[in-house]
């Protein structure tokens, strides 16, 4: 099987004279079982791999991919790449990386043992989910499906200009999606645990979560518009964090797309918000050694006790920028060329519980789960509208399950109302980690 | 692409195992795009992605495997990976596939890629210069041009061999605005399934004022109101409300699972008389159009919904081999190296006979929505969200003033049972559809609508 390091260099070798070249290779492994009834749905595994070449020409840049690793597609691909780059309009900042000196963490992302875990390990832990799901509770009509999947991915980037990093990662999951019912009443509740290998999943919380997620909203129904706090699910703050990220990137802030922009050094949030990007966490779901520029990741304060401390920039947006590069480009497997991104974003974690936070909000709202983040939150304008669904909160308990309502605020009005930061940090699947947040001055639409 | 004799072997290897049933799907799909941002050409891409699924069917269940390998080693290689699940099984059968007769592929005037980059590149700042005349509060502008062709080859046990040419051509603009209250943003999009022609068809410096013109008119715009108020969709910009209210919960794979709030409502009245609701992969250059689906079958034209009465799902060949019937042709996937399964194609409501003005005239107060963003559902319990891009109040029988985004909820049975009024300016428009993972080109369309009643989720004090 073919190095990709190797792979990586030999189509840098081929680089004219007056070109910057950067190739980046990548092979995934995969598997993803699917069960359903007690039998197994869908059984997939494959093997796929791919290069993405940048060519920088004078100011220019052009990219160019192909799903393969044939000798006739990788030089196809450096043409393409290098004819693309002609038509770009010329800028001063364009370039690749170059080796900064910064060293990268040492991470043990790389579990062998996953490669050779036989197809009917792998089957048998997605059955025994589904049936833990259905045993959870009478009230569970249906498993709609139970998955367990997992990735061995390795990369290579190599750049005419001195970059050669390689990097590899397994992970895997399990899920399951469960349906309680109750008379005419429905409702749904998702659970999943993951892992860098099999042994780091955790089965039963993965079948409790999806059981208690769905049963718990039965009898739910429509709160009455209002103002309230809600408190955040450690699940929903990740997605808070997400979208807050975006707007933390050099590139949007460059291009006048950040609500953050000209905002460095002034208070953007309550002073109990410490916002970090650390891919060297080794316990960071997104944990690197590498940026997708060969960059070595390194540890990044955001928001330091609620003042914009910094902004994440790739090698183009930092050179703009009269900064350097953050170690912070990312990019979505070979087919797309690099951008400024987010892979470790953690809050600072206080020191209470969820039950403590409900407790001291007294009234308000349990977020356990919102939707329409693609098409309700807008990190430029900060305007933030998501369905949500959980439990009301009276007199600091929990009291009655609610549905078909939308929360919303602006991003920038919600940073800036935290009441309280949990203590339950928690790495989540994505780019960020969950913790129970408190946030006051919602406005509440439902009946 | 595949030579039949070399098709016949490697689907032989792959039932050798005893499945019941075996697929070969080979794709060669050519893409090119090209960005304009913050007033700079940025970057041309180009990418080929070419490689086979093979799967195998054995009672319940399925393998499945992929490889980007074409030649006959590589292909028999993925048919044994595929053929596992289907261990112990007995015997095997030889597989004899014969070329379906010529199916009319999409018509396609200009293919992309005898375009010359710099022809495509020219559109983008086009686009930068149109949308930057509206006004110097726009400060940033956006462009994006994108081609793909797909060149797809279906072949089964069953001894079915067709392929299609799938050519699809998009360009969007999304542009800010800056005022004294903060930034807004908006953004259009031309995409049909057709090849560079479609700049004839469309103006792109009218994409590109759209798109300026939502982001300029929000600077001024007020909060949404929240809670439930009557709400008009402007004819051809949300028809993603009925994709997402209904559709996904029409989609065989929900219905098998009883996941889905249709489940054994055909024949019944689930939604306003004035409704009925198509799906339609056959529908001319539409974003959601094909000849034949990801599984081989032609695309056809599925009434779901007339007048009110559930008549039909949507199907794949897997569910509709269970329930003894030919699929719909909705089976579909994003790619060589996903497994096919029920999706849309174009969606739509169809006319209705009000006048859209006489529509908002007779809506004493209300939320008047010109652009509908992207939606999700849950099919199980029938809630969904969708974005409002652009929207006004409606006072008095009147268009006022613009809102700030936010989403709409709601519960899709409820909503459709509350349409009271449907115009007759029936529109489509293009969308990316996402379903477990895989995202696929699809159409929605309606005509101006009235819903009784939706939870607008705004913050405006009430």
């Amino acid at each position: 099987m073919a190095d990709l390091a190797d792979v990586a260099a030999q189509v840098v070798s081929r680089a004219g004279d007056d070109e910057e070249v950067e190739a980046y290779v990548s092979r995934t492994r995969d598997t993803a079982v699917r069960v359903y009834g007690g039998d197994v749905e869908s059984l997939s595994s494959a093997e796929s791999a791919g290069v993405g070449v940048r060519v920088v020409l004078g100011d220019r840049q052009g990219f160019a991919y192909t799903g393969s690793l044939d000798e006739a597609d990788l030089v196809d691909v450096l043409a393409e790449a290098r004819d693309n780059a002609a038509f770009a309009t010329p800028d001063e900042h364009v370039g690749l990386a170059t080796p900064d000196g910064v060293e990268a963490a040492s991470l043990d992302l790389w579990r062998p043992g996953l490669a050779d875990l036989p197809a009917e390990r792998k089957v048998a832990m997605a059955l025994e989910l589904e049936q833990r799901v259905r045993a959870g509770d009478p009230r569970i009509r249906q498993v709609e499906s139970a998955n367990y999947g997992d990735a061995s991915v390795e990369a290579a980037v190599a750049s005419t200009t001195g970059i050669a990093a390689a990097t590899r990662r397994t992970a895997c999951h399990l899920s399951a999606y469960a349906i309680a019912g109750e008379g005419s009443d429905t409702q749904t509740g998702g659970g999943y645990s993951v892992g860098r290998e099999p042994d780091e999943l955790d089965l039963e919380e993965a079948a409790t979560d999806a059981v208690d997620r769905a049963t718990r909203l039965l009898g739910a129904t429509k709160a009455r518009s209002t103002h309230l706090t809600v408190v955040f699910d450690p699940r929903v703050t990740t997605v808070l964090l997400a979208v807050v990220s975006s707007a933390l990137s050099g590139e949007a802030v460059l291009k006048g797309r950040s609500l953050f922009a000209d905002r460095l050094g002034e208070e953007v949030g309550a002073s109990t918000l410490t916002l970090i990007d650390d891919p060297t966490d080794p316990l960071a779901y997104g944990a690197a050694t590498h940026d997708a520029e060969g960059l070595a990741c390194r540890r990044n304060v955001l928001v330091q006790d609620g003042v914009l401390n910094r902004f994440l920039y790739d090698t183009y947006a930092g050179r703009r920028a009269g900064t350097a590069s953050t170690g912070s480009a990312v990019r979505g497997g070979f087919k797309t060329a690099p951008g400024v991104g987010c892979r470790a974003l953690s809050l600072v974690p206080g020191t209470a519980s969820q039950e403590e936070i409900v407790a001291s909000v007294g009234h308000g709202l349990l977020v356990q789960w919102v939707t329409g983040v693609h098409s309700g939150v807008n990190p430029i304008s900060g305007d933030f509208s998501v369905g949500a669904e959980g439990m009301l909160i009276r007199d600091g308990a929990l009291a009655e399950p609610v549905r078909e309502v939308t929360i919303a605020s602006t991003i920038q009005r919600m940073l800036g109302h935290v009441v309280a930061v949990g203590g339950d940090l928690e790495w989540l699947p994505g780019i960020a980690a969950g913790l129970t947040l408190a946030i006051g001055e919602v406005s509440l639409s439902g009946a | 692409m595949i030579d039949s004799s070399v098709v016949d072997r490697v689907l032989g290897e792959a039932l050798r195992t005893g499945g019941d049933f075996a697929e070969l799907f080979v794709e060669d799909r050519r893409m090119s795009t090209a960005s304009l941002d913050d007033g700079r050409v940025e970057e041309l891409s180009s990418g080929r992605d070419r490689g086979a699924g093979v799967r195998v069917v054995a009672g319940e269940t399925t393998g499945f495997a992929h490889t980007a390998d074409l030649s006959e080693a590589g292909l028999r290689a993925a048919a044994g990976a595929a053929a596992a699940v289907a261990r112990g099984g007995t015997g095997g059968r030889a597989v004899a596939v014969s070329a379906s007769s010529a199916l009319r592929h999409s018509e396609v005037g200009t293919y992309p890629e005898t375009v010359a980059k710099a022809e495509k590149v020219e559109l983008l700042t086009r686009a930068d210069e149109a949308a930057r005349s509206e006004g110097g509060a726009i400060t940033q502008v956006s462009a994006g041009y994108g081609d793909s062709r797909r060149r797809i080859l279906v072949a089964n046990s069953d001894g079915l061999l067709v392929g299609d040419d799938q050519v699809r051509t998009r360009l969007g603009v999304s542009c800010v605005a800056l005022g004294d209250t903060g930034m807004q943003t908006g953004y259009e999009t031309a995409a049909l399934t057709v090849g560079f022609e479609l700049f004839e068809r469309v103006q792109v410096e009218e994409v590109a004022r759209e798109a300026a013109r939502r982001a300029l008119t929000k600077l001024s715009a007020r909060p949404a109101p929240s809670g439930i108020v009557p709400v008009v969709l402007k004819g051809g910009t949300g028809g993603i409300l009925f994709h997402e209210a209904c559709g996904h919960g029409l989609e065989a794979d929900h219905i098998a699972k009883d996941s889905s709030v249709y489940t054994g409502r055909v024949g019944d009245l689930v939604a306003s008389p004035l409704v009925t609701l198509v799906d339609d992969g056959t529908m001319g250059p539409e974003w959601g159009s094909f000849a034949i689906d990801d599984e081989g079958r032609p695309a056809q034209r599925n009434v779901l919904i007339s007048e009110g009465v559930l008549t039909d799902y949507m199907w794949d060949f897997l569910r509709a081999r269970k329930e003894g019937r030919v699929s719909s042709g909705n089976g579909r996937r994003q790619s060589y190296q996903h497994l096919p399964m029920v999706r849309m194609t174009n969606t739509y409501l169809i006319d209705g006979s009000d006048e859209p003005d006489e529509i908002v005239a007779q809506t004493p107060n209300g939320v008047y929505v010109a652009k509908l963003g992207g939606g999700q559902v849950n099919t199980a319990t029938g809630d969904f969200v969708f974005g409002m891009n652009e929207a006004y109040l409606i006072e008095g029988g009147r268009i006022t003033e613009p809102l700030r985004d936010a989403n709409l909820i709601g519960n899709g049975p409820d909503v459709l049972r509350s349409i009271d009024a449907v115009g007759d300016d029936f529109a489509m428009g293009p969308g990316t559809c996402g379903k477990d993972g895989q995202a696929v080109p699809v159409g929605c369309g309606q005509p101006t609508v009235r819903i009784g009643g939706v939870t607008v989720g705004g913050t405006a004090r009430g």
